[in-house]
């Protein structure tokens, strides 16, 4: 692991150069096909209100993989991440339009722990929601 | 319908192994768009460090969530899984995956509980490489709504 960020260089409230990541309906059916989740309610808007959700929904673990992306952006080697969870509080619709949704991914250094170690807080929203809860990566620094 | 607490510990046998593809860890980096060279270029990877392109943190779930098929599946666990949404995850790493790994998952029950009518599973899925190496651990909690709650997103 090389990561290209010192742990001297970083202090709590160190922010990270946040992103925004577009998410179409043809990103939800290339995810499925490269995750193996077909689940019906990431791609089938009639089978997606008929379960009660407002429309076609992300999956969780694709919002989850475009939010790491501001970590492993920021150290390069994304073996940097030793440690990384989240909770999935609100779904990320996604309407049958050209434009579907984005998701907005910040993050900042909440704690400096042993052995070179951080901890990165994230932020992740979506049509101005919060979409998931308690995301948070310890990450290896040089 | 509550679940059998006394499910809660239980392990199931390690899953045949799975061989991690260079072209699938790619296809999936490019499914989330993630141009990172250590995916797709083994060139970059070595110069991090490690022997092969590795896998993207999360790309280890579609592995470990298809082991915990045989919890979820359980007819004697009795979760009902047309209400299964996904609650929260999260991955302790040992080292990242890589290509050309065979890996194995030993998935053991962590906890069952009943709150608000829901009913919630926590599964951990310990992921061991051909060596018997420890790779990485992914925490899954499946959430089986009630009628009346609306929490997780699935």
């Amino acid at each position: 692991m090389t990561a290209k960020i010192a742990y001297g260089d970083v202090e709590v409230g160190t922010e990270l150069p946040a992103q925004n990541f577009p998410v179409t309906r043809a990103t939800l059916v290339q995810y499925a096909g490269a995750s193996g989740d077909f689940n019906p309610i990431h791609w089938n808007e009639k089978f997606a209100k008929e379960v009660g959700l407002p429309d076609v929904i992300a999956h969780g673990m694709f919002t989850m993989a475009e939010a790491i992306r501001v970590v492993t952006d920021w150290t390069g080697d994304p073996a940097a991440v030793v440690e990384y969870g989240v909770r999935f509080t609100k779904p990320v619709v996604v309407p049958n339009d050209d434009e579907g949704a984005t998701i907005e991914v910040s993050g900042k250094v909440a704690a400096k722990l042993d052995d070179n170690k951080v901890r990165v807080d994230l932020l992740v929203k979506s049509a101005g929601q919060k979409v998931l809860g308690m995301s948070r990566a310890v990450v290896q620094l040089a | 319908m509550a679940l059998d607490q006394s499910f809660v510990g239980r392990s199931y046998p390690p899953t045949e192994p799975y061989e991690v593809g260079r072209e699938k860890i790619r296809e999936f980096a490019e499914a989330v768009g993630d141009t990172n060279p250590a995916y797709t270029d083994p060139e970059a990877a070595k110069a991090f460090g490690h022997p092969d392109v590795i896998a993207p943190p999360t790309f280890v779930f579609s592995i470990t969530f298809k082991a915990a098929g045989q919890v979820v599946q359980d007819p004697q666990l009795g979760l009902d899984y047309s209400r299964v949404v996904h609650g929260d995850q999260k991955f302790a790493y040992t080292r990242p995956v890589c290509a050309g790994d065979r890996l194995t998952v030993t998935s053991t029950i962590e906890a069952v509980k009943t709150m608000a009518g829901n009913d919630i599973l926590d599964v951990r899925g310990e992921v061991h490489d051909e060596a018997g190496e420890h790779v990485v651990t992914a925490w899954t909690k499946l959430v089986a709504r009630g009628l009346d709650a609306e929490e997780g997103q699935a």
